[in-house]
This record gives structure tokens, sequence and C-alpha cells, in this order.
């Protein structure tokens, strides 16, 4: 390969003019997406084994962490309510943290950390190893077998994990209620339940949707578009935690600003 | 030196090069290339690493768009075919990697049958089964059915690799470095693969090769790359014992490797 002296040109600087190339790629990558989502063949079994991997396996982590959340959150804010001696109320001011932001935000968090980087280290290395090549050149698409399922299932399992993770948080919350004051379980999520508005609900739906599809889509973005041999997988993996992290905390601010103006 | 006599179609032209150009930035890696693979004819593509032979290939199965210049593979266009046309015309042409390219993911009965199961959704797993049995027995792996990859030394990865081609039995086959990174011995076995392949497949193919040895024991022709084109095309015997000097400095840079 041999190199001409002429400078490569700008438009503004290279580092700005690769930005808003990646900003350009990103979009055609989601407008293909949504263009090869339904169209046949529809993978379901590689979608089915996604989903495993994605919210099946996800399910311990999830366990562990949405359980001491909820039973923490419970502890540091049982003495500012016993000032008052406004304890009952915890069930409610936990029901409405967990549902509304501890669920959605950590559920979110946890699947950046751990299926954001495993997609994105996963499809990274079946880039640089030409794995990704192979199939294209059987006549296979790669983007409908590898990223539109990757990206569906983070959708679809997202929501569901998030509702798993505010019932193991409510459990968490109502075993230090129920060693606390001896309260019931039935008492408990009466309580809790009472202030929750289907507004409240459709928020957190909103928001597991469109934290799961960011860290489908920033992941598989990353992994796909891999280059530099290893070094490009380990970079694949790292950007795709640091970025999908960035963009759910900004969704978060978004959704909630809307969801306010709305009640 | 092969065994046996390939049976070449001079009259029938399956891949033809005109004047192709490719860069990438400010490399320029193809500079003008013309090429003509005629049918059961096994091309050798020779030429230090970087300048341009895997491009070549690439763009030959429609990973990679050229510049300018003509690509005709099967009577088709590949610059201009659009998605559903090159799925078509890929699973006449089939693409061996330099590391075989298999799925981690799956064993290698699997790898064999993913193209299957892809491609021709219809077929019953029975004769899925016996295909992959056939193609593992062609490339003298039938053992490793079960295996992933990672169990699989370099040498049984490419021929497994090319038997994962060869399950779609496509018409044209490109092979990119066969032999690299390999032992002598091994280096003869798919040589000898190689060559059973055109054989028995009656297959038409580009080996990209800097192994003299791959170059003199599969090639029908040799065409010998340097910045982005060809600079000598012929029969292994008459590109080698020209007095050209680029040539000899090839040949010399070999063998003292």
């Amino acid at each position: 390969m041999e190199s001409n002296d002429q400078p490569e040109k700008y438009v503004i600087s290279k580092g700005v003019d690769a930005f808003f190339i990646s900003v350009h790629d990103i979009f055609r990558f989601i407008a293909r997406f949504f263009r090869e989502v339904l169209r046949p063949p529809l993978e379901v079994k590689e979608f089915i084994r996604q989903c495993y991997m994605i919210g099946y396996k996800s399910l311990a982590l999830i366990t562990l962490t949405g359980f001491i959340t909820g039973l923490v959150f419970t502890k540091q804010s049982r003495p500012s309510l016993a000032e008052f001696g406004a304890t009952s109320w915890l069930p409610s001011l936990i029901s409405i943290a967990v549902i509304r932001a501890l669920a959605p935000l950590v559920t979110a968090l946890i699947c950046a950390g751990k299926v954001g980087s495993g997609i994105g280290a996963e499809l990274a290395s079946m880039k640089v190893t030409e794995q990704i090549d192979a199939m294209e050149v059987s006549a296979i698409n790669p983007f409908k077998y590898l990223v539109v399922t990757r990206i569906m299932a983070c959708t679809v399992c997202l929501p569901l994990l998030m509702a798993y993770t505010a019932l193991v948080g409510m459990m968490g919350s109502y075993l230090d209620i129920h060693l606390n004051e001896q309260t019931s379980i039935t008492a408990f999520f009466n309580k809790a339940f009472n202030d929750i508005a289907f507004l409240d609900l459709f928020a957190s739906l909103t928001k597991a949707l469109t934290y799961g599809f960011t860290i489908g889509v920033v992941s598989c973005y990353l992994g796909y578009n891999a280059t530099q041999g290893t070094t490009g997988v380990g970079k694949a993996a790292n950007v795709s935690v640091v970025v999908s992290m960035f963009l759910i905390f900004i969704e978060e601010i978004i959704i909630v600003q809307i969801v306010n103006s709305i009640r | 030196m092969k065994s046996f006599t390939p049976e070449i179609d001079y009259d029938n032209t399956v891949i033809s090069i005109g004047d192709l150009y490719k860069s990438f930035g400010t490399n320029h890696v193809l500079r003008g290339v013309d090429l003509k693979l005629h049918k059961g004819e096994n091309i050798v593509v020779l030429g230090r690493s970087g300048t341009g032979k895997s491009v070549l290939i690439k763009i030959i199965a429609g990973l990679l768009k050229p510049d300018a210049g003509t690509v005709n593979v099967l009577g088709e266009e590949v610059p201009q075919l659009g998605p559903i046309a090159l799925r078509e015309l890929r699973m006449k042409v089939g693409f061996c990697f330099q590391n075989g390219a298999l799925y981690d993911s799956m064993t290698v009965g699997e790898n064999l049958a993913f193209p299957l199961k892809r491609n021709e959704p219809n077929m019953k797993a029975e004769q899925r089964n016996k295909l992959v049995d056939i193609v593992l027995d062609a490339v003298g792996l039938s053992h490793t059915i079960d295996q992933m990859p990672a169990e699989l030394s370099g040498g049984q990865r490419k021929r497994i690799g090319i038997g994962r081609t060869l399950i779609l039995r496509p018409e044209i086959m490109l092979y990119d470095e066969p032999t690299a990174g390999l032992d002598p011995i091994t280096c003869t076995e798919i040589n000898n693969l190689i060559n059973e392949v055109q054989r028995r497949f009656k297959t038409s193919s580009i080996i990209i090769t800097h192994d003299l040895t791959c170059a003199r024991a599969t090639g029908d022709e040799i065409a010998v790359m340097k910045e982005g084109k060809f600079i000598k095309q012929g029969k292994f015997d008459e590109v080698f014992t020209d007095n050209d000097e680029l040539i000899r400095e090839f040949y010399d840079y070999n063998f003292t490797q």
C-alpha cells in the first residue's frame, strides 16, 4: 500500500467530523434495524436464545442488587420518617421510589454493565475474527441474525427484569419493615400500591423499553463496527458500557420531565 | 505439482476484472487490476503483505466496494448488485478466510450446518446431517464433528473453514492465505485439499498467498501483485524463470524467510 502526499481534508476538524459521521452512522444503524425487524425470516430461535442470555442469566445479579436496594433504601429512610412519627408511610414511600425511579434505573445500569459489555465484546470479537464477514459471504444476513435479535431481546427483557427488580426490591423493603413493625405482607403491599398510579407504571415501562433499546443499539453498533483487532474488542465492551450509562441518565431526565409535565 | 490435469474451459470466463481501483483514505491499495478466471482454473495471486491481495478478493465477494473498474462474477456486475441479488450470487462463490472464521459458539457440525439451515430452510435435518458428514469426510475431519472451534488446531480450523464453504456447493472458491501460519506438513495437506476441491467439486479458484510452495502446488496460473497491480502473469515456471528484478526479489525474499 502506498500513500500520496496530499493531506486529508476535513469540514471542521478530524475529531468533530468523526463525531458527526458516527452520529449519522448510528441513525442509519437504527433505521436499518427498523427496516429489518419485521422482514422475514424472523429469527425466533436466536431471539429466544438471546432473551435467555440477557434475561435469565441476569436474574441472579438483579435479585441481589434489587433486594439490597430495597432493604437499604428502607433502612436509610426510616430515621427521617421516624422523626415525624411517620414510619407507617414507609411502604408508600418505598413503592413510589422503587417503581418510579430505582427499579428502571438500577436494572438499566446493571444491564448496561453486564449485557452491554457482553454484547459489545461478543460482536466485536466476531468482527475482528471475520466471523461476521463469514456470515455475509455464506449468504446469511448477519445484521438480522446478530443485531436485530440482540436489540429486540434487550428491549423485551429490560421491562421484565425491571418488574422483577421492583418485586425483589419491595421484598427487601418488606423484610426490614416486617422486622421493625411486624407488618403483614398483605398490609405492606396494600399500603405500597395505594399511591401508585397508572402513570407511574406506564412511565416505568416506557423507561425500561427505552433503556433496553438504548443498551441494545449502543452495544450492537460498537461491537458490529469494531476495528483495531483485539484492542477493538476491549474498547467496544468498555465504550458500550460508558455510552449506554450516559444515555440512560440523559433519557431518565427527559422522561421524568415529560411525565412530570403530564402528572 | 498437481497429480491430475485440471479441466479448464478457456472459453468460459467466470470472473472478469477490469481496471480496478480501490483506496482507503490516502492509501491507494489497488491501482488498475485486470484479471480473468476461467472455469475450472486455479489462479494464485502472489504478493507480499499489504499489496492489496485480500482487498481484491473481498471486492470480488462484495464485502468491499471498488472506487472504479468492473467486477463481473458469473455474469453479474458485483458492485451494482442489490442485497438480495448479492446474497444469491454468494451462494455460488465460496470464501475461505485466513483463520477459518469459524463461529466460536457453535460446534464443528453446527458450523457446517449453519449456512444450509439459513439458505435452505426446507431441507430436512437428515439430509443436512448427511451433507455435513460428506463434507467433513472430504476435508478429512469427520471425528471433529462435536468439537468446538477452540479445540481445533490452526490447520484443522482452515480445513473446516474450507468445508463450511463447500457445503453450499459453490462454483468459485476464494482462498485468503490458506497456508499462512501453518507448519510445512500442514501446508502440504491444505495444498492437497485445495487441489482435491478443484478436482472433485469442479470449482474455479483464486488463491491469495505469499507462499511460493502453495503457489506452485495449487496454481494453474500465477499473478504476481506489487503495489496494487499485477506485474507478471503466467505459469509458475514462466513467471519465476524470468530475469525481472522485481520477481527475483520476491522469490529471494520468500525463500530467505
